[in-house]
């Protein structure tokens, strides 16, 4: 589970979270939605421990993230996170950038790590990618590859922050159906995306942020069926 | 037509003046790459205003002449009753001087990486140092390497400055054979093209590498 009490995390002047109170449990997922600069994605990194919070709690299976001694690197084993750039390691193939972290990190043999690779890039379909340089492949085949590293980890929780931003619109469907199939076989998720479709139809539940507040959250069909705040009815009104 | 006093000797003398040359460069720049390799590490990760001391040290390092270098660090060494030899305080100045030029490159090329990148190896469970290994050193390097080629071509034709500490390289055992059999423009000829052989393999290496990695990128 992962436990979010009264977050506040600025950049300078800027307050970008004003407290921010969430819970999800295993199994869930949760998307959050909402215009730019509503501390979505910086939410994501606090919760992967990537950026520091000013003040309250973040603790995910009773392991809070931001106190002092907390093994991070070990944390950051069980909660994976893919970027709205993929950032694929260059210098490595598909196969070498999904087997990395499991033999360096989680001290997996070769063979081992190979075939916890092979398995991942498979389930995403670039089971015939192995031996390609990501420069080599599409956005959309990038994402899916940076989608398979971080499920090579065994990852009990994903936090998925735009994945899908930067990607032509031709190549966005399929990293969404890779989401899909995540969440289907019960993988517990935080996604902040635009893709409003996928929100409805793939979440638990859905927040909606707006200028660093949650404004709203509930059951899809309650945030872009009958949405009570008034700002989430104005962004709603303006995605459609 | 064409005639010469120059024996076999000679071109003997000048191999082991080459030889003299290689062994300077290659102390200096084995050294100075490790130290800058530090030296630049330092200076990414303590940031600018920690590592200031640092980098006014190897500002000077980069500003004064070599010349100049060898002869005071001659005089300190002396001074100072290390008892160094020639030889070796000339490896010492010259990788000093070496790790100067290599610690900015070695910036450059570390800060060459994406911060995103480094994140996501991060954002793995990667530690510090698995990110630097793993993930930066690489990077970096593809990054560094044409500087570093540059470099230590320069450093091998800088070498030749030791001559003032009494070191017979490449040029001084020129210069002892021009005086001796007063042929100045043939010896010195022979003397670039032994400079050129020595320094042909390391520009082609690096060609080699550069073309090696490209495909991937």
């Amino acid at each position: 589970m992962i436990e979010i009490e009264n977050v506040r995390k600025s950049f300078g002047p800027l307050e970008v979270l004003k407290g921010i109170d969430l819970t999800v449990e295993k199994g869930e997922v949760v998307t959050i939605i909402g215009g730019s600069g509503s501390g979505k994605s910086t939410l994501l990194t606090c919760i992967n421990g990537l950026e520091p919070i000013d003040s309250g709690r973040i603790v995910i299976d009773g392991t809070d993230v931001h106190a002092k001694g907390t093994d991070l690197n070990r944390l950051r084993r069980k909660v994976g996170i893919v970027f709205q750039q993929w950032n694929a390691f260059p210098h490595l193939t598909v196969l070498e950038n999904v087997m990395l972290a499991p033999r360096k990190v989680l001290g997996l043999t070769k063979d081992k790590a190979e075939q916890i690779a092979v398995k991942q890039l498979t389930h995403v379909g670039l089971g015939e990618k192995l031996k390609v340089y990501p420069a080599r492949m599409s956005g959309g085949q990038q994402q899916r590859m940076a989608i398979a590293r971080a499920l090579a980890m065994s990852p009990e929780y994903m936090l998925f922050d735009e994945v899908t931003s930067a990607l032509d619109p031709m190549l966005v469907g399929e990293v969404l159906d890779t989401l899909k199939m995540l969440a289907e076989e019960g993988m517990t998720m935080i996604c902040v995306t635009h893709e409003m479709a996928f929100a409805r139809d793939v979440s638990d539940r859905v927040a909606f942020f707006h200028q660093g507040v949650m404004a709203e959250i509930g059951a899809p069909d309650q945030i872009f069926g009958a949405p009570q705040h008034a700002e989430t009815q104005k962004f709603l009104a303006s995605v459609r | 037509m064409f005639d010469t006093t120059l024996t076999l000797n000679d071109l003997a003398f000048l191999a082991q003046g080459a030889a003299m040359t290689l062994a300077v460069t290659a102390v200096s720049v084995a050294a100075g790459t490790v130290l800058g390799i530090l030296f630049g590490v330092i200076r990414v990760q303590i940031g600018p205003y920690w590592s200031a001391p640092l980098t006014f040290a190897l500002d000077v390092f980069r500003s004064v002449p070599l010349l100049i270098q060898l002869v005071l660090g001659n005089a300190f060494q002396s001074i100072a009753k290390l008892g160094w030899g020639p030889f070796a305080t000339s490896c010492v100045v010259l990788s000093l001087y070496t790790a100067a030029f290599c610690a900015e490159i070695v910036r450059g090329g570390i800060s060459s990486v994406p911060v995103t990148t480094r994140r996501a190896a991060r954002s793995l469970g990667m530690t510090w140092w698995q990110d630097m290994r793993h993930i930066v050193a690489p990077l970096a390097t593809r990054v560094s390497l044409p500087s570093w080629i540059g470099l230590t071509l320069g450093v091998m034709k800088d070498s030749a400055l030791v001559l003032w500490l009494g070191l017979i390289e490449l040029l001084r055992a020129s210069q002892v054979l021009v005086t001796r059999l007063q042929e100045p423009l043939f010896i010195l000829l022979i003397c670039g093209a032994i400079y050129f052989i020595l320094s042909f393999p390391i520009a082609r290496l690096g060609g080699y590498l550069e073309k090696r990695w490209s495909p991937n990128d």
